[in-house]
């Protein structure tokens, strides 16, 4: 409960509360990787379980998915150069960035919600077997990490307008980049282990 | 829906606990409008985020739930004591005995361990709170609407009737319609995200805040337990909380992870809730392990023997523990090398608890040990345990557990290591710590009679058990045959002696308030670690100065070289923490949400889960930095404390 401010260093690791509520959420990301790798260990236990519904590879789409990935990866370098502007003391640069990683963020969602519609309509549904279910559980989880991602971000920004940059503010903004490059690993391991690998079985 | 629908009917037993839950509300509210006592609860209690205060309404919620979970065990025991008893019918065994085991893990020893952690952890490594203080009281009220949720399932909806394992296929939608068994999901998932906040906010509140000079390996053995249980919690839960959602969406929403549809599978959610499950009885074992340390040591006026060998038998344990879950289904057919595999590695298990029983003697071994009523429970603690530990490694052996698996041998297994550890380690710890909580001390004599009813009472009921399953009465029946009447008949009069101890124990809480004598120096026991050093009851910021620390058993050195927590010379002001309704108000909202989903009403439901978002929101904007205590002021409260 210290509340002594250190005069060097990144704005965000200055105070006491900073570095815990840091070290809190890195161990909250480990819980996360707990909860994905459930969700991860699911799917590859009812892979192939497709019932009468479609096959994986009869519906995954090299395109699409090639272009969610880019966003998504290009969004968490973006996010990065935002921390990057942070540190500069740019509170300009890092909303500047924060809106692009937002924007490239929306994009994926978009794509994935049509993914998932186009899916249905070609009969692959939640309900249709035990892979479809955790196909969409598993990448649906990730698609509202990345909706209540957004919505966070959304309201950091609000705060970075109002107060600009704070051992607080800069906290915050530090944080949901851990969690934003979080959601960009995860992706990778869907994009391999789920679309790769669904479009060669 | 018809209101009769609704409310459960047609039971005088479930009409009798309407009444009852009836009643106790008015009054509750009565006696709080009489003595105009509304704003004092909103003030101190549902708003507080001071460890101490959140501590002990975790306890008392533990205390209510373990008189619930009681009374259903006292039920099921009656109803088993002779053949063709009429007590209980066939369904309402089945939902008496689901709600007794959960309500016992999740609702009771569980909560009561986080609230004995909750009182002392800050206190033994010199903190003033926890790290995240909001979030602790967030984790509590979780907790306590999770519990409730599942709570009123007896009386509106119908009680969940599948187990507290669960299994499916039963526990689907296809042969569990209705909304028991969405109250087990949800129930738990809502006091789940406690549990997993209070993972975070002790594991850094115990790497980060510990007073200076304190190392780890300085650290008390029940701050080490603390920790280690936080890490499987960590690690855990997040199973458990995928486990429920899927078998939510399969329920509410249709999917197929463990319907007999569409290609699911049933087993999958064995091994989930195992993957959680057997994790899950460390956590609420190791706590328990600490508990009886810190215990064992005070009273045989040692230091701990084989400290280092102690912490790290217990990290051992904390990693063996997720590989072993398959030992809870060896029966399912995984064939005989997967089931060796986890046969041995049930075994090892045994290794380090072994060296635990071990350290714990030597500890006793030519010591003056004092016969308290908290020493007492713990060196109850040793003998009793051993015949769990022993018993599950024979369940461990996956051949041999073809014969004993889902018999009374099981069920005498795990109550040995359950009661005999945590619930003895509850009481201990309890006992122990109530000085520094209230400020008296617990009645010694009372306290021994309590002891001694519910020691012999559960042996008595238990060890009868072991010999009934193996003559093959298998768990979960409502009725029994003749051959085993006798065992039975023994084993509930065992259970009833139980009951009476509990009785008198929760009578000697009332009994001490009334008659006992103050505490005037807060170190009731003569103590060996720091919680001990802060006057009673402690001030809310609990450390006026923060003491150096230069050896474990920090208050012991600090006693022999004459220092306080309280050096006037070096007062600073202290920052603490504001009060806040949020967390009761957000989870309201949540216990509301979660309500419609119970009852598939997905408009409550959104409704609810929009406003807790909101409630987020709010959160995120609130800048309160919490305020500073004075330095007249820490003088003042430290001077009249310490009677100087
Ligand atoms: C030496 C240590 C232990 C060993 C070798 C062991 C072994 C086992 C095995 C093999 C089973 C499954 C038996 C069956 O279903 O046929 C079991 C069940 C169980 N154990 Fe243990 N155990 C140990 C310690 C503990 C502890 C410390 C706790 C809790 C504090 C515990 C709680 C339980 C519970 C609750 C069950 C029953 C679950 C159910 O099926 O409803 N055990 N144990
Ligand atoms: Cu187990």
């Amino acid at each position: 409960m210290s509340s002594h401010e250190l005069k060097s260093g990144p704005l965000e690791y200055r105070t006491e509360q900073g570095q815990m509520n840091i070290l809190g959420f890195w161990i909250f990301l480990g819980a996360e990787i707990v909860l994905f790798a459930t969700l991860f260990a699911t799917y590859a236990v009812l892979f192939g379980r497709t019932a009468d519904a479609p096959l994986p590879g009869e519906l995954f789409e090299p395109g699409i998915v090639l272009i969610m990935t880019f966003m998504l990866l290009t969004s968490s370098f973006t996010c990065g150069i935002a921390i990057h502007e942070m540190r500069r003391g740019s509170v300009k640069g890092l909303t500047t960035w924060l809106i692009i990683t937002l924007l490239l963020g929306l994009g994926f969602l978009g794509f994935e919600i049509y993914e998932f519609i186009h899916y249905a309509h070609e009969g692959a549904t939640l309900q249709s077997s035990a892979f479809w279910s955790s196909f969409f559980v598993l990448a649906g989880t990730h698609g509202l990490h990345v909706t209540l991602g957004i919505g966070w971000a959304i309201l950091l920004l609000l705060q970075l307008a109002k107060r600009g940059l704070t051992p607080v503010t800069s906290r915050k903004v530090f944080i949901i980049s851990l969690y934003w490059h979080f959601l960009d690993v995860v992706w990778i391991f869907i994009f391999t282990s789920v679309y790769l690998i669904g479009m060669v079985v | 829906m018809q209101l009769d629908e609704f409310f459960v009917t047609g039971e005088p037993l479930i009409y009798a606990g309407m009444v009852s839950i009836a009643l106790v509300t008015a009054a509750t509210i009565f006696i709080l409008t009489y003595f105009k006592k509304w704003g004092w609860l909103w003030r101190e209690w549902l708003t507080t985020v001071d460890h101490k205060k959140i501590g002990i309404m975790y306890l008392l919620s533990a205390l209510a739930m373990l008189f619930r979970g009681g009374v259903d065990a006292l039920m099921m025991r009656t109803q088993l004591a002779f053949p063709d008893m009429n007590f209980l019918n066939s369904q309402h065994y089945n939902e008496i005995f689901t709600t007794h085991g959960t309500v016992m893990i999740i609702f009771m020893a569980m909560p009561f361990l986080i609230g004995l952690m909750n009182v002392i952890v800050p206190l033994q490594i010199g903190a003033r709170d926890v790290a995240f203080p909001y979030l602790n009281a967030l984790s509590f009220w979780s907790f306590l609407f999770g519990a409730m949720l599942f709570n009123i399932s007896f009386v509106i909806g119908g009680s969940p009737d599948a187990g507290w394992t669960s299994y499916t296929p039963l526990a689907g939608a296809a042969m569990s319609p209705g909304p028991g068994q969405n109250f087990y999901l949800l129930g738990l998932q809502l006091s789940g995200i406690g549990t997993l906040a209070t993972g975070v906010n002790f594991m850094v509140t115990i790497i980060k805040m510990r007073a200076p000079g304190m190392k780890m390996f300085r650290m008390p053995i029940f701050t080490w337990s603390t920790l280690v249980t936080s890490f499987i919690i960590v690690f855990a839960f997040p199973i458990l909380t995928v486990a429920l959602a899927l078998m939510t969406i399969d329920r509410i929403f249709g999917s197929q992870f463990f319907t007999l549809t569409g290609e699911g599978l049933p087993m999958m959610w064995a091994n989930l809730f195992w993957m959680w499950g057997h994790p899950e009885v460390y956590i609420v074992i190791l706590p328990a392990f600490g508990i009886f340390s810190e215990i064992i040591a005070t009273f045989a006026r040692k230091q701990l023997f084989g400290y280092k060998a102690m912490v790290w038998s217990m990290i051992l344990i904390a990693g063996l523990s997720f590989l072993v879950w398959v030992h809870h289904f060896f029966t399912m057919g995984a064939g005989a090398f997967v089931n060796s595999v986890f046969s041995i590695s049930t075994m090892l298990i045994a290794v380090p608890t072994g060296v635990k029983i071990f350290n714990w003697l030597a500890t006793l071994y030519k010591s003056k040990i004092q016969f308290t009523v908290a020493n007492l429970w713990a060196l109850a603690f040793i003998p009793s345990f051993v015949i769990g530990g022993v018993t599950g490694v024979m369940l461990g052996m996956a051949a041999a557990d073809y014969q004993f698996h889902n018999s009374y041998f099981l069920v005498a297994h795990f109550h040995y290591v359950l009661i005999a550890g945590t619930v003895f380690a509850c009481f201990a710890g309890l006992v122990y710590w109530y000085p520094k909580m209230f400020g008296h001390k617990l009645n010694e004599k009372i306290g021994k009679l309590s002891f001694w009813f519910f020691l012999i009472g559960f042996h008595v009921c238990f060890f009868p058990q072991y010999f009934v399953g193996l003559d093959g009465m298998p768990r979960r029946v409502f009725t029994i045959i003749p051959e085993w009447m006798p065992l039975n008949v023994i084993s509930t009069v065992g259970a009833f002696g139980m009951g009476i101890g509990f009785v008198i124990f929760v009578y000697n809480i009332y009994y001490s308030f009334r008659y006992s004598e103050r505490e005037q120096t807060g170190d009731s026991w003569d103590g060996r670690t720091l919680e001990w050093a802060t006057p009673t009851p402690v001030p809310f910021y609990n450390f006026a100065t923060v003491p150096h620390i230069e050896d474990h058993d920090a208050f012991l050195d600090m006693k022999k070289k004459g220092k306080t927590t309280f050096e006037e010379d070096k007062l600073e002001p202290i920052h603490m923490p504001s009060n806040t309704g949020h967390p009761f108000i957000m989870m309201g909202i949540m216990f509301i949400a979660s309500f419609g989903l119970v009852f598939e009403w997905l408009w409550m439901a959104i409704a609810g889960l929009i406003g807790v978002l909101i409630m987020m929101g709010i959160r995120s904007f609130d800048y309160d930095d919490g305020f500073h205590v004075e330095v007249d002021e820490i003088k003042r409260t430290e001077r009249s404390a310490r009677g100087l």
